[in-house]
Parts: C-alpha cells; structure tokens; sequence
C-alpha cells in the first residue's frame, strides 16, 4: 500500500521538492552576490547554471512515477469541469443515459432473478417435473399439462425406476380449517412420499411426513407453511405435536417447512399426505403433478427413457377394474416428456421477458444514439480547440482518451443514478408484472445486476464515446486548424456519422412501435372475443367447499347449496345466483373424461375424445350471460328426482350431431355402468382457459350426478358461486354475503372471493404487462427519435444558415429553400423507415407466440407506424427549416 | 556514486553537495547544478538516502541528505565493482604484457 500513501502525500512530496530547490537557487544567489556580483546578475547566473528549473522538477517527479496516473486524473478533473461548463448538455446526456440504464437494469433484474437465478433448492439441477404427453388421445390436446399422473402410475415409477433418487407426486387443494377462530379456507399440497425427499430442503422445526405417514385410514398428520405458521400459531415451535381441524377431521402437526421453500409455483398453507391406498388403486386417475429428483449423472433423457420402459410395466400391473383390458392406454401413445422443475416453475414467461430485455435494449442503442449525437455535436464545437491541443503537442491518443474518459464519465454517473432510478422501477414492475409471475418475491437487485449496470455503463459509455473521439481527434484532424469550419458549409462526410445515426434510430423506433402497434391490435382482439359470459364487472364470484367429513349425504350437500343460492338472491339488488364447479379462467384443475353417445358405435380397444367436465346448477346461464343456444336448461326438480339430463356445449354438439338443435334429444353417458343422460340443451362456447385459447368442447352434468360407476349420487362439494348485482365487489355487498352463507351454515368458509372482472384481467395479465412494458420502450424510442432528428437537423440548419443565406439574397425562393431543408430530413426518415421494416419483418417473428388474432406481419400495423414516423420525422425538421427560412439573408451572411 | 560517497563523510543539503561535487571534482565535471535533484529523487525512492528538514550555514530551511546503511552497502558494493572494472580497463591498456 506504499504506492496508495505515495500518492496522498504526493502533493507535499512535490511542494517540498519545488522549496527545496528555491533554497538552492537562493543560496547561490546569495553567495554570489557576497562574491560582489549584482543581485540581478547573480539570479541570471544562478538559474543558468541550474538549468531549466520546470524540466528538472519535472524530470524529479517523474522519478516517482505520477505522471500516467496524473495524466488520468487530470482527465477526469478536466472532463469533469467540461461537463459542468455545459449544464444543459450535460443534464440532457445524463437523464438519457441514466433512464436508459435504469429501465435496463430494473428489466434485467427481473430476468435475472426469475429466469437465470437456480431455484431455492439443493442441487436445483437434478429436480424434474414428470411430464407426459398422450398424442394419441383425442381432445387432450386442449389440456394445458398433457397427461398428468395416475396412483397406480406413482407406484410403479416409484418401485421400478433406475433413474431417480426419488419421485412423487402431488396436487394442490383446499380445505376447511374450523378449529381456529372464523372457518377459513386454506391452500393445501398433498403429497406423495418422496415428494419431500426429492425437494430436501429440510424443516424449520419438527420433521417431514414420512412413509410412515402414508398408510389409509392410518393417523393423520400435516405439516405448514413458515406463512401460516406465522399467522395463526406466532411461530411458536409448540406448535409441534398440536391438532388443527382440517375439513372437520383432526390431523397432529409433524412440522414446520422454511421461509424460503416454495413447493414448486404452487401457493400453499397446509401440506398433507396423500395416503393411497395400494389395495383400490386402478390404471385411471390421471390428476397429479410428478416430482423426482434424478440420480447424480443421470440426465434427463435417461429418465424419459426409463420411463418409457416402465409404461408397460405399469399396464401389466394394474387394471381399470374386471373386464377392461388394461393394454387400450397403448392407443394413447403415452410419451414422457420430463422436464426441468426450473422451467415448470417458469413456465412461458420466459419469452415474453427476453422479449421485453429485448426492447428495452434497443430503447438502450436509441439512447446511445442521440448522446452520440450530443457529443458529436459539442466536439465539433469544440474542434478549435482540440486542434489547438493537437498542435501545442498533446498526442492523438491522449485527446481520445480525454474524450473517451469524458463519456466514460456519463456512462457511470449515468449508470450512479440509474441504479437509483432502478430501485423504484423494479417496484413497478414488481407491482405492474403479471401476478402469475413466478418468482416474484425473489425479484431484487443482486451483485449481478449491479455488475450487469456497470458492464452497461461502461459499454454505452464506449459506445457513445468512441464515434466521436476517433471522427474528430484522429491523427488526421490536424487540418481543421486551417479549415476551422468558418469558410465553407459542412462537408457530405461530416455529416455521414450523424446521418447514419439518425437512420439507425429511425430504424430501432419502428421496430418498437410495430411492436407496441401488434400488442395494441392483440389486446384489442382479445376484447372483442366473446368469453362465454357478460358484464363481468358486475358478477361477484366466491368459492365454498363442503367437505366430506362436514356433511355426508350427497344429496344434502346440493340442497345447503341451493339454500345458498336462495339466500343470495334475496339479498337487496341481486339480480340472480347461481353456482357451477368453477367458472372460466378461474385455473382450477379442470375434471374430464371420455363420454359415448348412445347413437354411435365405438370400436373396442379405443378411447373416446376426452371432455371437459362441468357441473352446474340451474339459472347458471342466465346469472353468467352464457347464452343457450338450443333446448332448454335443467332444473332443480330434474335434479332432486335425479333425472338423467346434461348439457353440451355448441362445439361439441356440432362435432357429433352436426348442429346445435340436433344434439337435443340424444343421450350422452360417461361409463357403460351409467344411465344414458338425455341432451337437454346446448350452451355457447366458452373460453375457459383463457380467451387466447380456444374454447374447449364441455360436457355440463348436474351438480348432483346420479351412478357414475354405478355407486350412487355424487355431488360437486367444491362450487364457485357466481352473483350478479351492481354491488358486486363493494364491501357492504360483501358482508352481507358472509351472513347469508353463515345463515345457513357457519362452518363454511368463502374462499377466492372477488369477480369475474378479476378472474378475466388475470386471465390478459400477460397481454397487458407486454402491452404496457412495450408501449413504454416504444414511446421513449419515439421521445427519443423525435428529439435525435430534431437535433440533427437544426444543427445542419444552423450550420447551413449562410449558404442558406446566400441562396435567398440569390433569389431563391423560401419555398424552396424550405422543401430542401424538408426533403433532406425526410429522406434521412425514409431510408431508416424502409431498414426498420425489414428489420421489423424479420424480429416480430419472434414474438408472434404473444400475438393473437393478428399476424407478426400485420401490414396495417407497419404502414400506420411508417406514416406516423414519417410525419413525425417532418415535424421535427419542420421546425428548424421555417427558423432558417425566416432570417434576414444579410443577417445571415453578416452573422460570422 | 559520487553523490553517496560524498554523504558518506557527511550529510549535506543539495546545495552544498553540488558545491562539495563541484569543488572536489575540480570543476572537470561540468554537470548542470540542477540535475543534481532528479538524481537524488532516484536515490530517495531506492531508500538509499534519507531527508530530513534542517537550517543550513546560511540559516536556510533546507532538506538534509543522509546516507542510509542500504545506501552504505550500495555504495561499497558499486565502489567495489567499479574498482573492478576499473582494474579490467587498466590492465588492458597495461603495455608490454600480452
């Protein structure tokens, strides 16, 4: 550290050296002027005979080895003084420079932390997401995760594999919690054994459940989350070893899972054991999300492959029950597709980030552009000055570097309040980002973000800096003495650099804008598509589930929640109520299964198309704003007498009957032990995953099904109210909602209370934060090109402002003169319209996955945003034109 | 060299070491008074002098020159070899004897 504390005392080594010498000189004087020389001539002699005072100072100092790190200094000191001579310049750099970095710094933290950070587990990298896919399964295809996993499949791949350290599976839930306080309604995971052994991320306190815990009808346990832990017990560690009443039956508290465990994308309260039971396990029952965690050095198309090997396996050792040949699943060309539990957990978002990074990038080079610009500007302005430099003998590559730590400068201060700007925008897009986002708690700025901001700064800084330094300060720049620019107008070279750059971000902002444009005309389209339902904004959804151990006559289960419904519809202003298993979008795991017709022949050994299945209850259409398009609705009477009725939706019944009223009248039912089901009526189609998706082909059952396997009523215990009234959402609505259901039973708890106008603005969640995100890179990419242009050309202007005058004491008309100015600045617009498209042409293709109803090559879209630049582009030349056109000639010519 | 050898015998200011040089050399040397201090600059970063502020003779504020023990030993050895050398040089102009 000898050097660090040269370079601190460095000021008083010098000053020392300087006195010392002074002494020297004074002596000498003064010896010689005892000699009896004059005091005049002795200093005359005295310095002659020390030689030249400054060189030998300089020549010490340079024994000490300051000079490249003075050099840099200085620069900077001299830089910095530069900037703050040129207030305006330098705030209008610095503010463009640091939104830049800072929308590109917020931005790539997100993409950071949600796409390139590894996941909160031990070695994140061997846990998969079992996946499988069944092609040969007609009408899967309109279920998001493929074919999920059945018991029966678990047992198999759990006893047979070769791969897997561990494997399990899991689904999520709800349940009712009454022991605590007001009857709430939690989130629940249920698991497999080896779901928490894949994950391995041990507990706060207490234990796991273990197999032990997985035996039928054996003693109940849970474990919680650090969440609910927190809310209801204080993180009191007591806690173990407590009974909570879940769905009315006791379970004992085993442990508690940490802060930082998230169980995959899934939000939870409560996890509990799956308990198959081994004995009543058949092929069927494909609801569960795989798990496992891969031996080290397997990879992931060893696991598919054993996978594939322990299919039939798995056929030959289970069955659907007497008589069904197990081996029909072969039609279904199951295939595993198991993937990184990273990417399940991100599942598509990724696209859509890079695409927004991508953006907001190019807003960084538009940036870069225009303080380019400024700077090519200011060391024109300062090329006397530079030559002068130049000549007085400072090397080329010392002015460079000047100039180049000038704008390195503005790159870091840019980068300094960036970082700061960064903060409050990752808070909006925390805020703003889809709520479905994944990750979005862990979203923050880390080290590599900073270092990403300050690789950002350093590279723009490089990349604005670098154009004008070598244009001006070149070894070549030494004819500017002479020229001085005073004499003649600019040359055409002069101005190529600055041309170019207003042609590149001409290009860049057309880009942007056609990107905004396409999202704009998607999100249209996506409001224009009829979802299946009405005036969302004014139905107040809430979900009530009545568990098995609360009420176990079937039948009455349909009758508390027809009693509901009455009591809803009579509070004041309620136009009508309903209920159904879950409405659209709601991303409720969806039920189905095949369905036959009576009137068509099946061929053995085939599976039917696999539906969607929905249970509802009378009025539901009406409440909703579903429109019936054939026959009538069922009704409650029809449901108590249990009458075989249904309902199909129009896709379905035109795919099997040819129209919608021919579909009234035939019979549908799910299993050969189960009594034909008459077609009642048919309902529009309804866009239940989305309205991006297409809407899927729907059975509708009664919400109290009769002899599905020919084992007696069935009713739908977990029902979403819907509720239409003007009030939906206020809270006095909402209170007297609470006392209608408690009025009937005050062990029920309202979950996912809130209405369709939320469900379905989640659902465009993803539309809107690109439409947002990409209208703000596109309008800072126009600000931005709109004030390049500007500049540009009311520098040529002013530059031209005497040739210019002569041309109109000449007599040229100021028509003229103004259609020149215009015409250069326009071509300067076309030239980078016409690079922008095909540009444009070839990146949109990449966001044609976010894109609906409109094509990536929309030419509406590209001509609108052409014209809009252009015009734009001629305004901004407008300007700066009439200025020129408006002064004196004489003034003009006399002006220098 | 001459500059250590004559701090050997004492410390002096720069001054009056150029002066000492001057003297002792008989004026054959003539060196600029001033190159006197980038040399002693070399010779301060090698921690072969020291300084030190003092009054001279004329009453002056003025940075006395010491030699320091790495200097002695830098000294002899540069003396040494020097001599060296020196007895190369003469005994290659030594006549008569090859």
């Amino acid at each position: 550290m000898s050097w660090l504390r040269q370079l601190l005392s460095r000021r008083r080594l010098y000053s020392e050296l300087s006195e010392e010498i002074q002494a020297h000189l004074d002596e000498k004087v003064e010896e010689l002027v005892a000699d009896g020389m004059s005091r005049e001539d002795a200093i005359y002699a005295a310095r002659r005979e020390f030689g030249n005072v400054g060189l030998l100072e300089e020549r010490s100092r340079n024994v000490w080895g300051w000079p490249p790190v003075e050099d840099f200094l200085s620069d900077i000191r001299y830089g910095l003084r530069t900037l703050r001579h040129n207030p305006v310049f330098t705030v209008v750099a610095l503010l463009t420079i640091s939104i830049g970095i800072a929308a590109n710094t917020a931005v790539f933290s997100v993409v950071n932390s949600v796409l390139l950070k590894p996941l909160h587990y031990p070695s994140a990298n061997e846990l998969v997401a079992v996946h499988q896919t069944a092609p040969g399964a007609d009408g899967l295809a309109d279920f998001e995760n493929g074919l999920l996993l059945s018991p029966s499949m678990y047992f198999t791949y759990a006893e047979q594999n070769r791969t897997f350290q561990s494997v399990g599976v899991w689904i999520t839930g709800t349940a009712n919690v009454t022991s605590l306080a007001e009857p709430e309604q939690v989130r629940t995971v249920d698991v497999s054994d080896g779901v928490l052994q894949a994950f391995n991320v041990p507990p706060a306190i207490g234990r796991w459940l273990l197999s032990t815990d997985q035996v039928p009808r054996g003693p109940e346990r849970v474990m919680l989350s650090y969440g609910y832990w927190h809310r209801h017990f204080g993180g009191s560690p007591t806690v173990v070893g407590q009974t909570i009443m879940l769905d009315s039956r006791p379970r004992e508290i085993v442990g508690v899972m940490p802060q930082s465990f998230q169980f995959v994308d899934a939000d939870f309260d409560v996890i509990s054991p799956l308990a198959f039971d081994r004995g009543k396990v058949i092929l069927a029952g494909f609801g569960y999300h795989g798990i496992a965690r891969l031996k080290p050095g397997s990879t992931i198309a060893e696991a598919n492959a054993d996978i594939s090997r322990m299919l039939p396996i798995w056929m030959d050792s289970w069955s659907n029950g007497p008589g069904s040949n197990p081996h029909i699943y072969e039609t279904w060309k199951i295939t595993p597709m198991i993937r990184p539990l990273k990417q399940e957990v991100i599942g598509n978002v990724g696209e859509l980030l890079w695409v927004v990074m991508g953006t907001i990038g190019l807003v960084m080079l538009i940036a870069c552009a225009n303080v380019t610009n400024l700077l090519l500007v200011r060391v024109e302005t300062r090329q006397p000055e530079l030559a002068v430099r130049a000549a007085l003998g400072a090397g080329w590559a010392r002015i460079v570097r000047g100039l180049l730590v000038e704008s390195a400068m503005l790159g870091l201060m840019g980068g300094l309040v960036g970082i700061g700007l960064a903060y409050a925008g990752v808070r909006f897009l925390v805020a703003m980002g889809p709520s479905n986002l994944p990750r979005l708690t862990e979203i923050s700025l880390d080290a590599r973000t900073l270092a990403f901001t300050f690789v950002l700064s350093v590279l723009s800084s490089l990349l604005f800096g670098f154009v004008p330094a070598l244009k001006y300060a070149g070894p070549w720049s030494s004819s500017t003495l002479r020229s001085e620019g005073r004499t003649t107008s600019a040359s055409r070279e002069r101005h190529r650099g600055r041309n170019l750059l207003v042609v590149s971000q001409v290009a860049m902002a057309l880009v942007l804008l056609v990107s905004a444009g396409l999202m704009i005309r998607t999100f249209k389209n996506l409001r224009t598509v009829d979802p299946g339902f009405a005036d969302p904004q004014h139905l107040q959804l809430l979900r009530i589930s009545i568990p098995d151990s609360l009420v176990t006559d079937p039948d009455r289960v349909t009758r508390i929640q027809s009693e509901i419904v009455d009591k809803l519809a009579a509070i004041q202003s309620v136009k009508s109520a309903a209920f159904v298993s879950e409405m659209p979008m709601e991303g409720f795991d969806s039920d189905w299964d095949d369905v036959f017709a009576e009137d068509k022949v099946y061929a053995d050994n085939t599976i039917p198309p696999l539906r969607l299945y929905k249970y509802i209850s009378p009025g539901l259409l009406q409440t909703a704003g579903t429109r019936l398009v054939a026959g009538r609705e069922m009704t409650w009477s029809e449901i108590y007498e249990r009458r075989p009725v249904v309902m199909v939706s129009e896709n379905l019944a035109r795919e099997m009957w040819g129209t919608p009223s021919a579909a009234v009248g035939k019979h549908l039912r799910e299993s050969p032990k189960m009594a034909w089901h008459e077609v009642v009526g048919v309902i529009q189609d309804v866009r239940e995953k989305g309205v991006q998706e297409t809407a899927p082909e729907i059975v509708y059952w009664p919400a109290l099904v009769i002899d599905i396997f020919g084992t007696g009523p069935r009713a739908t215990r977990a029902v979403t109210f819907v509720i239409r009234s003007e009030r939906a959402g206020t809270e006095s609505f909402l209170n007297e909602i609470h006392q209608a259901v408690w009025s009937v039973n005050s062990n029920l708890p309202l979950a996912s209370v809130r209405t369709m106008w939320d469900v379905y603005d989640k659902s465009m969640a993803q539309t809107s934060f690109t439409l947002v995100m990409l209208g703000i890179a596109a309008s800072m990419a126009l600000a931005l090109g709109i004030i390049g242009i500007y500049g540009v050309m009311s520098y040529t202007v002013s530059q031209r402002q005497r040739e210019i005058g002569v041309r109109l004491a000449l007599g040229a008309q100021r028509g003229h003169v103004l259609q020149m100015v215009l015409q250069q600045g326009t071509r300067l617009a076309l030239v980078g319209v016409v690079i922008g498209i095909v540009v444009g042409l070839g990146l949109t293709r990449l966001m044609s996955h976010l894109l609906f109803g409109v094509s990536a090559h929309d030419p509406l879209t590209f001509a609108a945003v052409s014209g809009l630049l252009i015009l734009v582009a001629v305004l901004a030349c407008y300007i700066p034109a009439r200025r020129a056109i408006l002064v004196d000639p004489v003034v003009a010519l006399r002006y220098e | 060299m001459m500059i250590l050898r004559t701090l050997k015998r004492q410390p002096l200011h720069g001054y009056a070491l150029a002066q000492h040089i001057k003297r002792t050399s008989d004026d054959l040397l003539q060196i600029e008074e001033g190159s006197l201090y980038p040399a002693l600059q070399r010779l301060l970063k090698q921690d072969l002098v020291k300084a030190e502020w003092g009054t001279s003779a004329t009453n002056r504020r003025v940075r006395i020159y010491k030699l320091t023990p790495a200097g002695a030993k830098h000294l002899q050895h540069e003396v040494s070899s020097f001599e060296r050398m020196l007895e190369g040089i003469t005994r290659v102009l030594a006549p008569g004897e090859s």
